[in-house]
């Protein structure tokens, strides 16, 4: 399978807010440490800060949330699948203590 | 010591008198009240033999635990670690259950409930129809009558105060304050440590290759390799394999392996407050069914992860992924939390309950080969029934007495009329 090799003014994603170029076939985790962003996830227990470990989708330290959707392994994910990246800290799931009405 | 010494005792003292050697090798030792003890050797370092040992140890046994692989390595890490008096009626397993949970909370203070992860988080168990909550009543009516605290949760309103993202269609369920959980892995290797420190050994890696045995009484084991191991009796407490291990022993019991798997989600925090359950799994439980069977098990870990069970099925050792069973399990858990639709799974594990026909665990001497002590065949109440196994293991050491509460006759080997493996 062959990607078409164009740059154009869709190749990006924001970050936090930040917009953030990427390559065609990078992953989000190689497009960040490439513009020198080196950690985007904070512990659970502690708070220590997370990037890149492994890079290959095995130890699960480099999660962020993808388009609203927590604890994505930055590492793994396409860049060019995805429009919004943030920051997570803890589990990421805070939101999933409120109950939500479409549960209902 | 006197005229109510057990057989084993009388041939402590029998070995001392014509066998002076049995001294110098270390099988008869003696305890600190001065006396005479003997060795044994625990075959299975899950958590019945990490009870045994702990019970055995501190009876003044000089007690070798040995297991081919490292402890809690087999069914023990394969469970949620429950301990549930909600799932049994009014009988012989109950009863052992109970005394149990007493141990077991006596373990937590001596050991440190930390240390275990000991929980006292209660059991609900929750109905999905008018039909199911009408026999989960019946059910704990039962329960109640025999003595366990279990609470009626008569609407949707009531369960949702218990567990604020419980599905709004349940009709109702039963709340059992006594159901506790523990880390197993943990609990065993605390377990262990303290026996050591009441001079237990441990051996890891060996295996046991079958019975020496001098007079029809057994005097040792053999491992794998030759060695022997001179102990004045052994309990078998290797769970799922404890048939394997007892036709080594000359001693076969009943034991098959009933497979379970359960999912694990990413970590969520603390959002599922109880063991909560679905009215079908003490169905299931009780079941002789060899088909697949499901209900819905879900709990959270202190590790911030949920557990998703529970499937049984008797397909012998088969460890292959089945994206059925998961499926299944996945599909049940929403349907009583439905916010678990945005929760992904991390993984799934499985393992093999130590299943007995009549689903009662097999504790006791084996009459065939006097030495030989069963402790096995738990099935998925393993974690739970461990203290008070180790408890009545220490017990038929000692010769008596066995506890009043415990109807002990339940559990012994001799109830299989004929065993053929």
């Amino acid at each position: 399978m062959t990607r078409p090799d164009h740059v154009g003014p869709g190749l990006g994603f924001t970050f936090d807010g930040r917009r953030i170029h990427h390559r065609p076939g990078q992953t989000v985790g190689a497009a960040l440490v490439e513009h020198d962003i080196l950690a985007w996830r904070t512990t659970r227990h502690d708070g220590r800060p997370r990037g890149l470990f492994c890079g290959i989708g095995v130890c699960f330290d480099c999660l962020v949330t993808v388009d609203g959707i927590p604890n994505q392994r930055a590492c793994v994910v396409l860049a060019d699948e995805v429009e919004e990246i943030t920051t997570q800290s803890g589990s990421g799931h805070d939101r999933l203590a409120l109950r939500d009405p479409a549960d209902d | 010591m006197a005229a109510d010494a057990s057989p084993f005792e009388v041939l402590c003292n029998i070995l001392l008198s014509i066998a002076p050697m049995a001294r110098g090798r270390g099988v008869i030792t003696r305890s600190e009240k001065g006396e005479r003890m003997g060795r044994v050797v625990v075959i299975g370092a899950g958590i019945v033999g990490a009870a045994c040992t702990w019970y055995a140890a501190h009876a003044g046994w000089e007690v070798v635990l040995v297991d081919r692989g490292r402890p809690g390595a087999g069914t023990t890490s394969r469970g949620e670690g429950n301990l549930l008096v909600s799932d049994k009626g009014d009988g012989p397993e109950l009863d052992l259950m109970r005394l149990s949970r007493r141990l077991w909370l006596e373990l937590g203070d001596h050991l440190g409930r930390d240390r275990l992860e000991l929980d006292e988080k209660g059991g609900l168990v929750v109905a999905t129809s008018d039909a199911g909550l009408a026999g989960l009543r019946t059910f704990a009516a039962g329960q109640r009558a025999a003595g366990v605290d279990a609470i009626d949760v008569a609407t949707a309103g009531d369960l949702r105060r218990l567990e604020p993202l419980l599905s709004d269609r349940l009709p109702g369920g039963v709340l059992y304050p006594e159901d506790l959980q523990v880390q197993p892995v943990l609990a065993a290797d605390a377990l262990v440590a303290g026996a050591r420190q009441r001079g237990a050994s441990t051996r890891f890696g060996v295996e046991v290759e079958g019975a020496v045995t001098s007079g029809g009484r057994l005097t040792g084991v053999r491992l794998v390799g030759g060695e022997v191991l001179g102990a004045d009796a052994v309990v078998n407490a290797a769970g799922t394999w404890g048939g394997e291990v007892g036709v080594r022993l000359g001693a076969p019991i009943p034991v098959l392996p009933r497979r379970g798997f359960i999912l694990v989600t990413e970590p969520v925090g603390p959002l599922v407050r109880h063991k909560v359950y679905t009215a079908e799994y003490v169905d299931n439980v009780a079941s002789n069914d060899a088909a697949l069977q499901t209900s819905t098990v879900v709990e959270s870990t202190r590790g911030g992860t949920i557990l998703i069970g529970a499937s049984r099925e008797r397909v012998g050792y088969d460890a292959g992924m089945s994206p059925k069973v998961v499926a299944r399990l996945a599909a049940g858990a929403v349907e009583i939390f439905p916010f678990l639709r945005r929760v992904d799974l991390l993984r799934v594990y499985r393992g093999f309950r130590p299943y007995c026909p009549d689903h009662l665990p097999v504790i006791g001497p084996d009459p065939r080969v006097p030495g030989v002590i069963h402790a096995c065949g738990h099935e998925g109440a393993g974690i739970g029934l461990a203290a008070a196994t180790g408890y009545l293991v220490a017990r038929y050491l000692d010769g008596g007495p066995m506890p009043d509460e415990v109807p002990v006759s339940a559990f012994v080997p001799d109830r299989f009329a004929e065993v053929s493996v």
